[in-house]
């Protein structure tokens, strides 16, 4: 079968090394190591043409990592990352410049990620007449099209973006994307800095692009209700491992992972009125240091012995339904 | 709603801002009730006043701003009029502030204790020993594991969520009769945004303080309050309790809010957007704020309409509410 985009064995680990007093510190006998932070822990997934998938998970647990990794910004440490089925790191340059505009990326903060002195009409233009995808003579027309299909007024085309709200300017990142004709987009919580009213407008207009142009999305996001809303299959991360994947439904029905159970329970609905809050103790560990065995054993309710020592493999559960808990094994 | 047992009732509230670019009537004409152990959720989009509003009622509005005209009575008593030294009095003691960044509490080179010992005697003469004891205890009860070595640490050492505890924490030391909780959960984690909701509904059950919880998400409230005022643009659009406001919107605002949230929608298919964006409040046009991004405005909207009630507890400022299907 053939996936859009595959990621096999993904690795990112990031290394604070020892500045020169640490190093002398070392060589005198003190215990002062390099900080290793296992962002993204030997993760595994794949994505197919034209699904939406929703990574979940929450802070530090390497979300934004593996959406930086798959959109090219960041090398792995170790893995690979596999488009329609050829390995990105060893393309020639042709070929790894095409995989490059293919695969896009919007970003959370739409006030960091638009150059300020340039107009809407150069952010969204320039990266197509570089590639050679437009001539210099058609951008406006170019431009023009593009802006009017994330819903925003072309006469402002020669505004800066300091004169837009933060939902316009989040539409001018969608823009900049699509304006290189990508087929698979990589949104890093491209929505939560967003009020509610504008947060839907933006929702909806991922949800017509998709329709649209048939672009396939990797949806990444703290928000359970708008992974729910847009994904067809949601991954969830803790702690830089990936440990449950199930298609969204069956997920938000009856989640399998004592941790994505805890995350769906602590979701705020609107209709869970005056309820009593049953919240999973104590707090996320810091990568630096993460638990042995499986990553939420401290604070799960049901962790034995085994879950101390053993880390727990991502094991099918039920058709298109992987879990890493060691608790199925007993069933 | 009953006036003579609410902790804070405010009346027609105006706190406006003279600024060189014109008058922004941040909040401009709000009035609602809290009562004892009553949580009420005030929601409202970034710049609606749902933030001044909190700020008026503590007095920590600053200029160009200034209170021009309402009542703020808290027991009974005005504060709107209050002197300075008596609100200061007050705040910390009687009515407490938390904020979204817990480092607006914090002072980030005292030590938690420092910070604590502080605040309690600041309105109380009581010695070191049991001062430190009270603190020991407010830490205890926000669920900070081992209170008694947390307390010798600085605001840095602790997470997110644990400073928001101790922000919480402080704000408890004098058993005030009046939380405001501006957006303390926005910036964290929702299992520790859980743990939070948790506390604080616990403690109010409890201890039976009034409580208003400022925020975007009407879901964070739906868990946690017992009414709900929704405002936009300066004013309170709706206002009652929260199953009447969730389950039977009658402000078209109120309504495109709900039809905006996403796990309320069928998968995949298009939210019920609102259309437009909230307005500037600088110079806002006459009559209803709301009209030019709403499907029921007609002539009628340019005048400015009040305040009804179409069914008991339940108010809403609206010439065309939605009420056909129920009554």
């Amino acid at each position: 079968m053939n996936t859009m985009l595959e990621a096999r064995d993904l690795t990112k680990r990031f290394v604070k090394t020892l500045d020169l007093a640490g190093k002398i510190a070392q060589k005198l006998g003190a215990s002062v190591r390099e900080e290793v932070v296992h962002a993204v822990d030997h993760v595994d997934f794949s994505i197919d043409p034209g699904e939406v998938v929703g990574l979940v998970g929450e802070s530090g647990c390497g979300k934004s990592t593996v959406g930086r990794m798959v959109a090219g910004i960041l090398p792995p440490t170790e893995g690979k990352i596999l488009f329609k089925g050829a390995d990105v790191a060893g393309m020639d340059a042709a070929d790894s410049k095409t995989a490059a505009l293919q695969i896009q990326m919007i970003f959370q903060d739409p006030f960091a990620s638009l150059n300020p002195r340039m107009r809407v009409q150069d952010i969204i233009g320039e990266a197509p007449i570089i590639h050679g995808i437009i001539k210099r003579a058609e951008t406006a027309a170019y431009v023009e099209d593009i802006m009017l299909r994330v819903g925003l007024d072309p006469d402002y085309r020669r505004r800066y973006p300091h004169q837009f709200s933060g939902g316009q300017r989040q539409r001018i990142g969608i823009a900049r994307a699509l304006a290189v004709k990508p087929e698979f987009l990589v949104c890093d919580e491209a929505i939560a800095a967003l009020d509610v009213s504008i947060q839907a407008q933006v929702l909806n207009i991922f949800i017509g692009l998709r329709e649209d142009l048939s672009l396939t999305y990797l949806f990444i996001s703290h928000d359970l209700g708008v992974v729910q809303h847009i994904s067809d299959r949601v991954i969830i991360m803790y702690l830089g491992r990936i440990i449950e994947i199930a298609p969204t439904e069956e997920l938000f029905k009856s989640p399998n992972h004592p941790y994505t159970k805890a995350l769906l329970n602590e979701v705020p609905r609107l209709d869970a009125r005056r309820r009593d809050f049953a919240p999973v103790a104590g707090e996320i560990p810091s990568p630096i240091d993460p638990p042995s065995g499986c990553h939420f054993h401290p604070r799960c309710p049901h962790a034995t012995e085994r879950c101390r020592n053993e880390v727990p493999l991502l094991k099918a559960v039920a058709p298109g339904r992987i879990s890493a808990c060691h608790l199925n094994d007993t069933h | 709603m009953t006036s003579a047992r609410s902790t804070l009732q405010v009346e027609g509230l105006e706190t406006y801002f003279f600024t060189k670019a014109g008058v922004v009537k941040a909040v401009d004409g709000v009035s609602f009730a809290v009562g004892r152990g009553e949580v009420m959720g005030l929601v409202g989009e970034s710049g609606c006043g749902k933030s001044v509003t909190g700020f008026s009622i503590m007095g920590l509005v600053d200029p160009p701003g200034r209170i021009v005209g309402g009542q703020v009575l808290f027991n009974g008593e005005n504060l709107v009029t209050a002197s300075e030294e008596h609100m200061r009095a007050l705040r910390g003691s009687r009515i407490a502030m938390i904020f979204q960044d817990p480092m607006m509490t914090l002072n980030p080179v005292l030590r938690i204790d420092t910070q604590m010992i502080e605040t309690i005697r600041a309105h109380e003469r009581i010695d070191r020993a049991s001062a430190r004891q009270r603190a020991r205890d407010a830490l205890g009860q926000v669920g900070i594991p081992s209170p008694d070595e947390r307390l010798r640490a600085y605001p840095h050492q602790f997470s997110g969520g644990m400073r928001q505890r101790v922000a919480i924490a402080i704000a408890l030391l004098n058993k005030p009769d009046l939380i405001i909780a501006d957006e303390p959960t926005t910036a964290l984690d929702v299992t520790i945004q859980g743990q939070i909701l948790y506390e604080a509904q616990k403690l109010c059950r409890e201890l039976g303080m009034a409580l208003i919880w400022i925020t975007h998400d009407l879901a964070v409230v739906a868990g946690l309050a017992d009414k709900i005022s929704v405002m936009y643009a300066g004013k309170v659009v709706e206002q009652g309790l929260v199953d009447d406001v969730l389950d039977h919107p009658v402000h078209p605002y109120t309504v495109g809010l709900i039809g905006s949230v996403p796990s309320h929608n069928p998968r995949g298919q298009p939210l019920a957007q609102i259309p437009g964006m909230t307005p500037s409040l600088l110079n806002l046009p006459p009559g209803c704020a709301f009209r030019t991004r709403c499907s029921r405005a007609s002539g009628i909207c340019e005048q400015e309409p009040r305040l009804s009630e179409p069914r008991s507890g339940h108010k809403v400022r609206c010439f065309h509410p939605c009420l056909e299907g129920h009554a």
